[in-house]
């Protein structure tokens, strides 16, 4: 379409605003409530223009909310245009505070840029100046004098994010920006993403962190990977005088400028005075500084020794989720050619090792089939034992806006989640009763004929075996085992089985059973029958837990998987690594977690050597966690504090955190992105890559890496999905494996032609329903779950070290159904004792929307470790997983 | 004109149905949405709630979106100072106007009608809920009303006293249980309305003309006022007059000054006249004691005829007192979404309260014509865009008394 701006003619394309069409064009056009992408208010006022009728009639518009339309006549400035925004700029300004000299927003304020453009020094218009500060959180201040009331904060809030916790009060001349009804932040149920503050066009609202600490010019912007979840939002760090000033949602990531509380303000325990800045040792049960040179020379000494005494195999390591590809490749290539044991494993295998088994089984890859920005395609989600909001929230808001948009959503859950809210179906079964249900999901396909036959016929195989299995798991059936109502499973089996895309989008709440290996392939099953694998907006797609878990699964730090996936009894495999390592690889699989923990318990597993990881806190049965570590004869801690395992240690080495080196990362949707060095490590803490390769080397490796670029073009040979991934094209918004070649662009989504099995098909691996190992009887008549919970992270070693979100988290609290809590006899605040075979706690109770007979307890905290009472020998028969999900407990109520 | 057509006192249903009443909708039902529609446009009807916009477009444009379902509003907000014709209506002829709802649910095809009446008018919702129920009891209401295939129901709203309610955008948000705030355009209502449906927004005068047109043709309509102002029109007169009240005129065939005479006349000494919509009116000298009242002979004087009420002025009347009234119902009205209406209704009458205090200077002239500009073209909706036309009117044909107190 032809338009006219100015006297100029445009050809224009698409729908497009007017001031869509100017900002590229590159005519200026002042605003101060323009929010990209998102719907007009036209609050303030400022981008009016002026259209031409064809009878010559002038009528005035605002450019951000009209389209363009073919023949349009626009006026950008005349003197009539600019008269009323200088008009409404001193009056916006009349009442503005003229405080810019010690604004944090000086600098980066579109009012303060507007004013000198307007040059309006002193406005016409007298108005007194009110407002006050409201300073009701850790994070940031609201200022209440400068707010503009232009609407875009909450926009971010209830449009971008779907939080709906700041609104309006008043009307007129008084309106006022408010949380909730007028409550304290917390109060109003705040996430405290940020995206109000990255929306505020002045300095109404700010970070309490850069007060004082320098202005926007002065500031070194880095953008690096987040350290929390698997989501792997990117990050701008704001940095001076070699601190962390302040961070936003990076826009080049994923997560498109998005973020949560734990990105955004859990990065305090990067400068804590906590730090380990030494290499320790223990003598007489007391630690000791050393230098590093005694410490690696210890530890040499001391593995060599237990090596030539006990075998190779008697010594393990845990690798880390946690740190990098390059880390935990080398942690592993360590395990397996200095020390010369398969015994390395990380914490993948507390998580989501059922996935890995599960999906090799039936898809060949344990990855996530989609990507993040796929997930917006899909007409269905199936979230299933995902608490999306609190444990990946990015992922939950794209998923909250798909569903805004048009998309329906099935959440399946014992809690009611946050996510529930926005869901066109909740399901609430009993914990560990999945499989009947998505069996159950299968047979009403099959009975009513959803079923995608081309897809069936042509890439999968094992149909036949898959309809006998789901045959005696009617809906009926299905209800007695789940108590969810059968007319609802046929309900959410015809609204999964009709869409045209449904994704299933699962966690933990999957994978921690005795049937985690069961409930994925389940669900992989569910997904092919109905033909939702290799296109857009499908798959089984599992949300990774650790920013890296991925990529310390691809780098091979498990006990009977290789680098790339290649398997450890596959010969040809040993062939491929001897040629690139100089060194034979171990032919026995080695140790998992849970059992070299066992093993060091019954007097096998002599020396452990633990990289940036904390059993203590994460793995099963604290009480014997504690003793298996006491009964080791040597015990290497690599951490970046002094954590509830190092305490144990014989030998702590101090690490540098991912704000002091650079790496890579695989998220959860396979994509490795780059980690940037923002700030130096404190005291002599070293980068765990440099750790290992110094310890390689005072044990006789001649290892030559000199920065991780070294190490990821090694992994780049050694690992064909690595394979087309530089460092140089990382630095563009990272690529997803696999990427075979330097051409290649990676791979969005998986297994569109051919499954990555023998015969690149897909394979049903139907599987029966197995009850839970522990189930509830009259001494422990309750099943306890463990999980996340929004501002704390895994065992809390960085999230607890941030007083911020002590404040808003500070202690474990049981959440509890209404009715049990009647029976117990507590309410909302009272103390409880929970009670497992394994061992007792202390929590708060907090009456929450959950099945009842059922309790949830977050494991992030030290003073009330909720795998205390978890258990370490229920596990998933094929990926060693243990029963987190399901523990029988008794509860009553604390006295003092 | 000696037969009213809107002015009936027919308050029960059986005398409605006496007078020929539910006859249009009879026909409406059986001749078809395509009929209505073109009697609606023949007629040249056009809205009664201010704008005087085509009903016929409006009607047009919902009937043909393709999404489901739609809706009818019938606007009873009725916030204007002065304006109470909706009000006489509702306590003297209501089942016209439901029967007027009910004849354009039909024909834009939609299931559901919203009266949205003012918070004050409480006692007038009550009586309408109950005159429904009875409706609905004897089929012209609910499912298959009067043997046909058309279902549709209605469903009273109150507003809470908020003026921009009665805004044609901020209505819906109230109804949606929102904040009452005008939603910017486009989209149009009669595109993405309420709850993001297609929505068909009328005026309860303009709904009360529909069975009018539809017993009688279209033709028969516009044989009713003059050129492209057709039908009647109720006016609302008050202010210095001996009798004010809602009168009933075909548009365009009395005068000003006639209309006044109607009401009884003049109390005091006229000194002119505030036309088109309470505070959103203009203030007129009596040069316009001979225009017609008329949609477009007021747009040929630069004003607008709104909703159809005259305030009478006389001599006794402070012009910056009054002025000043208005500025501070439009700074209280305003529902501070937008900042021009926000930020302009508050300095207007900060400035006009200095005016009154014997204080004001050129300097706050320049002023006030500096917001009255800005309000103009920046402000969201109506409010604010009219928020200064009594100022500027009055500035035109009252200036050198305003000038008289600046200093």
């Amino acid at each position: 379409m032809k338009i006219t701006i100015n006297g100029q003619e445009y050809n224009v394309e698409g729908r497009k605003s007017i001031l869509q069409v100017c900002q590229e064009v590159g005519i200026y056009i002042p605003a101060l409530c323009y929010y990209e992408n998102e719907k007009p208010t036209g609050s303030c006022g400022l981008c009016i223009v002026s259209l031409k009728n064809p009878r010559g009639k002038k009528t005035y518009v605002r450019a951000c909310a009209t389209p363009v339309r073919d023949g349009m006549v626009i006026e950008t400035s005349t003197p009539e245009i600019e008269d009323a925004r200088k008009t409404i700029l001193e009056m916006i300004l009349a009442e503005h505070p003229p405080e810019c000299m010690t604004c944090e927003a000086n600098g980066e304020c579109i009012l303060q840029e507007l004013a000198y453009r307007y040059g309006i020094s002193k406005p016409s218009f007298t108005a007194e100046i009110k407002g006050f500060v409201k300073d009701d959180n850790p994070f940031f201040i609201r200022d209440n004098a400068k707010c503009i009331k232009c609407w875009k904060c909450i926009i971010a809030c209830r449009d971008v994010k779907l939080k709906k916790v700041l609104g309006v009060k008043g009307r007129g001349h008084n309106v006022e920006i408010i949380a909730g009804t007028d409550e304290p932040l917390i109060d109003a149920g705040c996430a405290f993403c940020g995206a109000c503050i990255d929306a505020c066009p002045t300095g109404a609202l700010f970070e309490k962190s850069r007060v004082g600490k320098g202005r926007v010019w002065e500031m070194r912007k880095i953008t690096t990977v987040c350290p929390y979840c698997g989501v792997g939002c990117m990050l701008d760090f704001y940095v001076n005088d070699r601190k962390i000033v302040y961070v936003r949602g990076s826009k080049e990531g994923i997560n498109k400028g998005d973020d949560c509380i734990k990105g955004r303000f859990g990065w305090e325990f990067v400068h804590s005075k906590e730090r380990l800045t030494k290499p320790l040792i223990k003598i007489n049960g007391k630690f000791r500084e050393v230098s590093w040179d005694e410490a690696l020379d210890y530890i040499a000494k001391r593995f060599k020794e237990i090596k030539d005494k006990y075998g190779a195999d008697s010594i393990g390591g845990f690798s880390s989720a946690k740190c990098t590809n390059e880390e935990n490749y080398l942690f592993q290539k360590f395990m397996r050619t200095v020390i010369g044991t398969n015994n390395v494993d990380h914490c993948a295998r507390l998580c989501h090792s059922s996935t890995v088994t599960g999906l090799i089984k039936t898809l060949g890859s344990g990855a996530m089939t989609n990507s993040i920005d796929d997930l917006e395609k899909a007409d269905v989600f199936l979230v299933i034992g995902s608490n999306t909001t609190e444990a990946h929230p990015v992922i939950a808001t794209r998923i909250k806006r798909a569903v805004m948009k048009g998309a329906k959503l099935i959440v399946v859950d014992p809690r009611k989640i946050g996510l529930a809210r926005f869901a066109t179906m909740y399901l609430r079964p009993k914990p560990g009763t999945d499989v009947a249900l998505i069996n159950a999901f299968i047979n009403v396909i099959l009975d009513l004929d959803l079923v995608d036959w081309d897809f069936v016929k042509s890439r999968t195989e094992g149909f036949e075996k898959l309809k006998k299995v789901v045959e005696k798991y009617t809906p009926e059936y299905a209800e007695k085992i789940t108590g969810v109502n059968a007319h609802d499973i046929v309900k959410a089996a015809i609204m999964y089985g009709k869409a045209k895309r449904a994704a299933i989008i699962y966690a933990m709440g999957m994978t921690q059973h005795i049937s985690g290996t069961a409930n994925v392939a389940t669900l992989a099953n569910l997904a092919l029958i109905t033909g939702n694998v290799g296109k857009e907006g499908s798959g089984v797609n599992p949300l990774r837990g650790q920013n890296n878990v991925q990529g310390a699964c691809d780098l091979g730090a498990l006990p009977n998987l290789l680098p790339g996936y290649k398997k450890v009894i596959d010969l040809s495999a040993h062939e491929h690594f001897m040629h690139h390592w100089g060194v034979d690889v171990p032919y026995k699989p080695g140790l998992t977690i849970v059992e070299m923990i066992n093993a060091a318990y019954d007097g096998k597993l002599k020396a452990l050597y633990i990289m940036g990881e904390n059993p203590v806190l994460s793995d099963p049965d604290q009480t014997h966690v504690i003793e298996a570590l006491n009964r080791i004869e040597f015990l290497v801690v690599q951490d970046i504090f002094l954590t509830e395992t190092a305490q144990y240690a014989d030998v702590v080495l101090p690490a540098a955190s991912f704000a002091e080196k650079d790496g890579t990362f695989t998220n959860t949707e396979r994509r490795v992105q780059l980690l940037r060095k923002i700030v130096e490590p404190p005291g002599e803490a070293k980068p765990d890559w440099w750790i290992i390769t110094e310890l390689a080397r005072k044990m006789g490796h001649e290892w030559n890496y000199t920065c991780p670029e070294d190490i990821f073009n090694e992994i780049r040979k050694v690992v064909v999905q690595y394979a087309g991934m530089t460092y140089e094209r990382l630095r563009h918004g990272g690529l997803q494996w696999p990427c075979p070649d330097e051409k290649h662009p990676g791979t969005p989504i998986l297994h569109q032609k051919i499954f990555p099995r023998y015969n690149g098909l897909a394979r049903f691996v139907p599987y029966e329903y197995i009850p839970p190992a522990e189930t509830p009887d009259e001494e422990f008549p309750y099943i306890m779950i463990t999980g996340r919970m929004y501002e704390h992270f895994h065992t809390g070693t960085m999230t607890r070290r941030v007083d911020g979100l002590n404040h808003i988290a500070p202690e474990p609290c049981v959440e509890i159904s209404t009715e049990d809590a009647k029976k117990i006899g507590v309410n909302e605040g009272d103390y409880v004792y929970i009670e497992s075979r394994r061992g007792k706690i202390k929590a708060r109770v907090k009456i929450a929307d959950i099945e009842q007979g059922c309790v949830f307890l977050p494991f992030h905290f030290a003073e009330g470790p909720a795998n205390r009472l978890t258990s370490g020998e229920n596990l998933d028969p094929e990926a060693k997983i243990p029963e987190f999900k399901v523990s029988a407990v008794k509860i009553w109520r604390c006295e003092t | 004109m000696t037969e009213k057509l809107l002015l009936k006192k027919q308050k029960s249903l059986s005398s409605y149905l006496k007078n020929g009443g539910y006859e249009a909708l009879k026909k409406a039902l059986s001749s078809g949405q395509k009929v209505v529609l073109e009697e609606i446009s023949k007629s040249k009807l056009r809205g009664r709630g201010g704008a005087a916009f085509w009903a016929s477009l409006k009607w047009e444009t919902v009937a043909a979106q393709m999404t489901s379902p739609k809706y009818v509003i019938c606007n009873s907000d009725e916030g204007e100072p002065a304006t109470f014709k909706d009000r006489y209506l509702w306590e003297n002829n209501p089942y016209q106007v439901i029967e007027g709802i009910t004849i354009a649910g039909y024909t834009v095809g939609a299931k559901k009608g919203f009266i949205y009446i003012r918070g004050e008018y409480r006692d007038i919702a009550l009586r309408i809920e109950k005159m429904l129920a009875e409706l609905r009891k004897k089929g012209y209401l609910g499912e298959n009303i009067l043997g046909s295939e058309f279902s549709f129901d209605i469903e009273v709203v109150m507003g809470s006293g908020a003026y921009v309610c009665g805004e044609s955008s901020a209505i819906l948000n109230s109804i949606e249980g929102k904040r009452g705030e005008p939603r910017i355009k486009p989209p149009r209502t009669s595109v993405v309305g309420l709850f993001g449906k297609p929505t068909l927004v009328n005026n309860v005068e303009t709904l009360s003309n529909v069975p009018l047109i539809v017993k009688n043709g279209g033709e028969w309509y516009t044989s009713l006022g003059v050129g492209n102002s057709t039908g009647p029109k109720l006016f609302s007169v008050s202010g210095f007059v001996k009798k004010p009240g809602v009168y009933e005129f075909e548009l365009g065939k009395i005068t000003l000054g006639e209309l006044i005479e109607a009401a009884g006349g003049v109390e005091g000494e006229f000194k002119g006249a505030m036309i088109g919509g309470g505070a959103a009116g203009f203030i007129v000298n009596e040069e316009f004691l001979d225009m017609p009242m008329d949609f477009d002979s007021a747009w040929d004087r630069g004003i607008s005829l709104g909703t159809g009420d005259v305030i009478v002025l006389n001599k006794s009347v402070n012009l910056w007192k009054m002025l000043h009234n208005i500025a501070w119902f439009f700074e209280h009205e305003s529902c501070g979404k937008c900042m021009p209406c926000r930020y302009g209704t508050y300095h207007a009458r900060k400035i006009m309260e200095k005016i009154l205090a014997g204080n004001g200077t050129k300097e706050d002239i320049k002023k006030l014509n500096r917001i009255a500009r800005t309000v103009k073209i920046a402000s969201i909706c109506g409010l604010g865009k009219s928020s200064m036309d009594a100022y500027l009117s009055a500035m035109k044909h009252f200036r050198e008394e305003l000038m008289e107190v600046i200093l």
